[in-house]
């Protein structure tokens, strides 16, 4: 089975009175324990893409289906459900919220969403759980300000990862690293997308770091090249 | 809940807003227990009768010192199908010396025939009960008193509360008492024995029916009013209660705007971090429960600590200012404060509808 499948995908946009082409009919299958890199330079349409395939856009034309839920013609409040439960986010700004300590952003979805007393179990074991296999459980109290970048890149992997999601998407996650630290970040994602079976698309501009993935997929003006 | 998380980790945020907050709500009970200081002060002596309606002459514009009841009038009036009891009130207003003291009190001189509530039936001739306002000016139980400019004797029997009259401590006396202290102090406006100036009527049809009912009988030569409408036509009542109403109106709106400008300069801050958590499946419905969370907070803080501010001033400032702290003026400006910060929170609902979870990968819709 494969974690995520885009067939012919178009994505449109208007600017300045006129369409311009983000993506042009992508098509794409990635298995469901495969590590992806997908390069290309700005504006190629590596977000377009990572955003379609996380819910966060909708595509102008073509399917995409996510693990085996075929996401092309869900409304916004179906997608921010999908986005809490079916697949994982790492941003390349980290973005944890600055007040909560490193746990507790590990369960903000789980507050945020306001899951019942059981869930937030569940929630709190997994978080734990989560903290132990990164090497944060000493740090579980921290907050991201007194956290080194490295541990914080790792539990916005964690808070990617809470939900349990098939698919983890990374938004250059490396690119605010120092080149050991990135390495150290990407070996750390090898090692948990490895280890769990699951599947990642990592965009990326660093090609340093595409050794660590099965596959690199070229983006150039909207348009695949394996 | 991560709204509360915020609101005790980083408190320094939300501490500016909080001082407004509280400053305005200081601002909005000291308003309300002037307003209702001078309300009471003013409309003790009404608010205590036993009455259905008032009766007032015609001509006297609502005024009860201008009205004259005669005893012709009052029999028509006592005949009036449904009317259970009437009495006779009349109010002078005047300057009292107190033993001991060097200023004069200023008093109400109520004459009355029946007890009201919380007064009880008319003293001897000579006597009378006092409202506690009147210790302010030294007054005490047992006290002979010199009442108007030709120092009338009356001895105080016992105190009366919450009775006075446009801000007078009221002196409730036997109606020949009054009479002789209205003919010492406004020899012009002198009453005749079995005239007062209004009627304290009851009856058992409804107010208003009761009140033309009595109009119609007297033939026009009376104006009866509920006694609602009566408290409400003293003098200057109406125009205090519409000019505080107003200002206190107008703070409630300048509360609202405070929270809506913070929590949209809060908001604008937060955009990416909105952002962040939509990315991942945050509902707007819950960021925006959030905010109203935290406004809710701040408001109910303001709240209390205003409300404790407000009672240390009280006690501290002269016992002559009329301010008076109700609970039901308190439970008001509440609920009052609560509804302004929700509006003024929910002001931001917008910006959080529209923060982008594209931003949070770099790029916006």
């Amino acid at each position: 089975m494969s974690a995520l499948e885009l067939a012919n995908v178009r994505k449109v946009y208007r600017s300045g009175g006129e369409d311009v082409i983000a993506l042009d009919h992508a098509s794409l299958t990635i298995g469901d324990d495969e590590m992806v890199a997908l390069v290309g330079p700005s504006g190629s349409g590596k977000t377009t893409l990572i955003s379609i395939a996380g819910g966060l856009l909708t595509p102008t034309e073509g399917t995409v289906v996510v693990g085996s839920e075929d996401i092309t013609g869900y409304d916004p409040k179906r997608l921010t459900r999908f986005r809490s439960q079916r697949v994982g986010f790492v941003f390349q700004t980290v973005n944890l919220v600055p007040f909560l300590t490193a746990r507790e952003n590990l369960l903000v979805m789980s507050e945020l969403n306001g899951v019942g007393r059981a869930g937030r179990k569940r929630a709190r074991a997994r978080a734990d759980q989560l903290l132990d296999e990164l090497g944060l459980t000493h740090r579980a109290r921290g907050v991201p300000a007194e956290l080194s970048g490295g541990e914080r890149q790792r539990v916005a992997i964690g808070r990617a990862l809470m939900n349990e999601p098939k698919l983890v998407l990374f938004d250059e996650p490396t690119s605010a690293l120092d080149t050991k630290l990135g390495e150290h970040v990407m070996e750390l994602i090898q090692t948990e997308v490895k280890g769990r079976g699951i599947a990642a698309v990592i965009v990326t501009h660093d090609t340093r770091m595409t050794h660590y993935c099965d596959r690199v997929i070229t983006i150039l003006d909207g348009k695949l090249a394996a | 809940m991560l709204a509360l998380r915020e609101l005790r980790r980083e408190p320094r945020r939300f501490v500016t807003a909080a001082i407004v907050l509280t400053l305005l709500v200081v601002l909005l009970l000291f308003l309300g227990g002037l307003l209702d200081g001078l309300y009471l002060g003013s409309t003790g002596a009404l608010r205590a009768q036993r009455a259905n309606v008032l009766v007032y002459s015609a001509d006297a514009n609502n005024s009860i010192i201008r009205s004259r009841i005669d005893s012709p009038t009052r029999a028509r009036v006592q005949h009036v199908s449904g009317v259970t009891d009437v009495n006779g009130l009349g109010i002078t207003l005047t300057g009292t010396t107190v033993p001991g003291q060097r200023t004069l009190a200023d008093t109400a001189v109520i004459g009355y025939e029946r007890a009201a509530n919380g007064v009880p039936a008319p003293p001897a001739e000579g006597e009378a009960w006092a409202d506690r306002r009147l210790e302010t000016f030294g007054v005490r139980v047992g006290q002979t008193l010199g009442v108007g400019p030709q120092k009338v004797p009356v001895r105080i029997k016992g105190w009366v509360h919450d009775t006075n009259y446009l801000l007078q401590g009221a002196l409730w006396v036997h109606p020949a008492t009054w009479r002789t202290v209205q003919a010492t102090s406004r020899p012009d406006a002198a009453v005749a024995t079995a005239t007062f100036e209004v009627l304290v009527v009851r009856g058992t049809p409804p107010a208003a029916q009761l009140a033309r009912d009595i109009d119609t009988a007297t033939h026009g030569t009376t104006k009866t009013l509920t006694k609602n409408e009566a408290v409400l036509s003293s003098p200057g009542t109406r125009e205090q209660k519409s000019t505080f109403a107003g200002i206190i109106d107008v703070t409630f709106l300048v509360v609202g705007l405070v929270v809506a400008l913070f929590f949209v300069l809060l908001t604008i801050e937060r955009t990416a971090l909105y952002g962040v958590l939509k990315a991942v499946g945050a509902k707007t419905s819950r960021l925006l429960a959030g905010l109203i969370t935290q406004a809710l907070v701040i408001g109910t803080v303001a709240f209390v600590v205003g409300e404790l501010v407000t009672v240390g001033l009280a006690a501290i400032l002269p016992a002559k200012i009329p301010l008076t702290l109700q609970s039901s003026r308190a439970v008001s400006t509440y609920v009052g404060v609560i509804i302004a910060a929700m509006l003024g929170g929910s002001i931001s609902l917008r910006r959080i509808v529209r923060a982008d979870p594209m931003t949070a990968i770099g790029a916006s819709n």
